[in-house]
């Protein structure tokens, strides 16, 4: 009887909760669909043609972009770049911040201090983080130089060093956004129970012994997602090599986001840029279904 | 390991934040903690103090080959003088302020609407919505610039705000952020507002919004600090000059003062100084909010 009622009743009432649901989405949506759905899909449909800034040829081409990219050396360059930058940025980018985490977690004073230290470079703007590396990487003014002269190490041409040029972009960057994940890890060491710690003291165990037997493992779900999302990051560099080294010195920097850019913007080849951007997706596409498969593992 | 549980029932006083690390005494461990942390935020400032000191010289002392921290000729705010008579610094500042406080404003307002629909209403196609919207996660912003670009070109909104503007408002990540805390909101809460005939629209507003202010803050935070410090698509966005945001107009300083150094820390200096002020008075707020949206967000 209650049930029948129900079944009477639920069409209608489904109806009016498919209208609030889909009006309460509407405005996502419509963004969603204009500016995320719509350019992904015609960026698809633009990598099979040979479209151009200027204008010319519209027509599909097939995978004649794709056969292309996968012969170009410079494409290759620019995604080895990219993938260098990613295994060297990683490793320094979470071991700082987990040791400036750990330092913090052992209660130092004036907390607010050292997370404005560590935090604030992460609230810059790349441009200004590029004007301070840039200054301070100066091979004759530079104040990194003259440091190191102190301590009689000769003159480094920093940004103009094919095999050094990467490293001082990692080091800029490390400057710049460890805080982030600094602060990831922070709050997750927070987060461990108090007695964990308690119960080790009284065990006898030391500091040392207790971040390696129980705060290491504690925040290993916290590490693998802080390793994967810095992967994602890492892989998508573009903006403090543009702006400190351009690219250069002879494309040593250069990384696939750049290489993008360029083809579309500076060569007008719109098409076989669009191209590039597909297979860089590809690749991110690549990390993130392992990031999804390791995260699942380890919540189930 | 069997004092663990011995231990336990003591413990329950020292669960608040602030009581957390009572350590009693400092010992040979902390200090050199200290020492290390302090190094470390010694290295960590070195930028921030060496361009400081550099703004403030003339630029003939910026220039000499022979490092100072004093300089010979004194400090002088002139290279700050020049760099604001320019006018572009204040433009800009302007241009970023209110590009990314729209940004965040129709962020929250979208997200929060489709997180509310996702969270407490059944209708039809909800699961595939909610499936989109998890994958659409993995795009890469990079990925779309070539063919927002040309979009932008077919609407004619290259060269207006609304190009800078648009295509950043969507944060997939931030609706599941916000989708989250609201599932966690007893529903409970509503059945009264339900019982008197209360529309939707006003237990979202009414009820819902108001009890998810933290979280509603924690997400603007991250998506303004994001629009603020965007460098790619505004870049490819704008060539109006008039319209530069702070980022992309600092770009353009590089090469216009070519090797006036001391303009060019001045310049970098005042573009940091508002998020950096921001920062100052709202740390704790800062601090949650990349906490607890930044491992969703990125």
């Amino acid at each position: 009887m209650s049930s029948s009622l129900a079944a009477r009743r639920k069409p209608g009432s489904l109806t009016r909760s498919n209208l609030s649901g889909w009006g309460f989405a509407a405005p996502f949506l419509v963004f969603f669909l204009v500016f995320l759905v719509w350019p992904l899909l015609y960026g698809l449909y633009m990598s099979l043609t040979g479209k151009s800034l200027t204008g010319a040829n519209d027509s599909l081409i097939g995978f004649a972009n794709y056969a292309e990219a996968l012969a170009d050396a410079g494409m290759w360059r620019s995604l080895g770049n990219t993938l260098y930058f990613t295994v060297i940025s990683t490793v320094p980018l979470v071991l700082v911040a987990l040791v400036m985490a750990a330092l913090l977690n052992v209660g130092l004073p004036a907390q607010w201090l050292w997370r404005l230290s560590y935090f604030a470079p992460y609230l810059l703007a790349s441009t200004v983080v590029s004007l301070f590396f840039t200054w301070m990487y100066n091979p004759q003014l530079g104040l990194i130089n003259d440091a190191l002269s102190k301590i009689g190490i000769p003159k480094v041409a920093w940004l103009n060093d094919p095999n050094v040029a990467m490293w001082a972009i990692v080091i800029a960057t490390l400057w710049w956004t460890v805080g982030f994940n600094f602060l990831l890890y922070l709050a997750a060491m927070q987060n461990i129970p108090h007695q964990h710690y308690e119960a080790a003291s009284l065990d006898g165990a030391g500091a040392w012994r207790q971040f390696f037997s129980i705060t290491l493992p504690q925040l290993t779900p916290t590490t693998v997602m802080i390793v994967l999302l810095q992967i994602l990051a890492s892989l998508k560099i573009f903006d403090q090599v543009y702006q400190m080294t351009a690219g250069g010195p002879g494309g040593s920097t250069r990384p696939v986001v750049q290489y993008i850019f360029e083809t579309g913007f500076t060569g007008y080849r719109l098409g076989y840029s669009a191209a590039i951007s597909y297979i860089f997706f590809g690749l991110i596409v690549l990390v993130s279904v392992m990031q999804f498969a390791v995260t699942r593992r380890r919540s189930a | 390991m069997a004092i663990q549980t011995l231990d336990r029932p003591t413990s329950g006083t020292s669960t608040s934040p602030e009581l957390r690390q009572p350590r009693k005494k400092m010992t040979a461990g902390k200090i050199a903690a200290v020492v290390v942390a302090a190094l470390i935020a010694v290295l960590w400032l070195v930028p921030f103090a060496w361009a400081t000191a550099t703004a403030f010289k003339t630029e003939t002392d910026a220039a000499a080959p022979k490092i100072s921290w004093v300089p010979p000729s004194g400090f002088t705010p002139e290279a700050f003088v020049k760099v604001f008579q320019d006018g572009n610094i204040p433009l800009w500042t302007w241009n970023s302020l209110y590009t990314s406080a729209a940004i965040t404003a129709i962020t929250l307002v979208i997200s929060a609407l489709v997180a509310y629909a996702l969270s407490r209403i059944d209708f039809k196609g909800k699961k595939v919505l909610m499936t989109v919207i998890i994958a659409s996660i993995i795009v890469p912003p990079p990925v779309l610039i070539i063919p927002l670009f040309y979009q932008m070109l077919a609407l004619h909104m290259i060269d207006t705000s609304w190009a800078i503007i648009l295509p950043q408002v969507i944060h997939p990540a931030m609706v599941f952020v916000l989708k989250k805390f609201f599932d966690q909101i007893p529903r409970e809460l509503e059945e009264a507002a339900v019982m008197d005939g209360a529309s939707r629209m006003r237990i979202f507003t009414q009820i819902i919004l108001p009890l998810s202010r933290p979280i509603l803050a924690a997400v603007a935070i991250f998506v303004f600090i994001g629009a603020w410090n965007n460098f790619l698509w505004p870049f490819i966005a704008t060539n109006d000059g008039a319209l530069l945001t702070l980022p992309v107009g600092l770009q353009t300083i590089k090469s216009a003062y070519g090797i006036q150094y001391a303009q060019n820390m001045a310049s970098a200096l005042l573009a940091a100084l508002p998020l950096i002020l921001v920062f100052l008075f709202f740390q704790r707020q800062i601090i949650k909010g990349v906490a607890t949206t930044g491992l969703a967000g990125t």
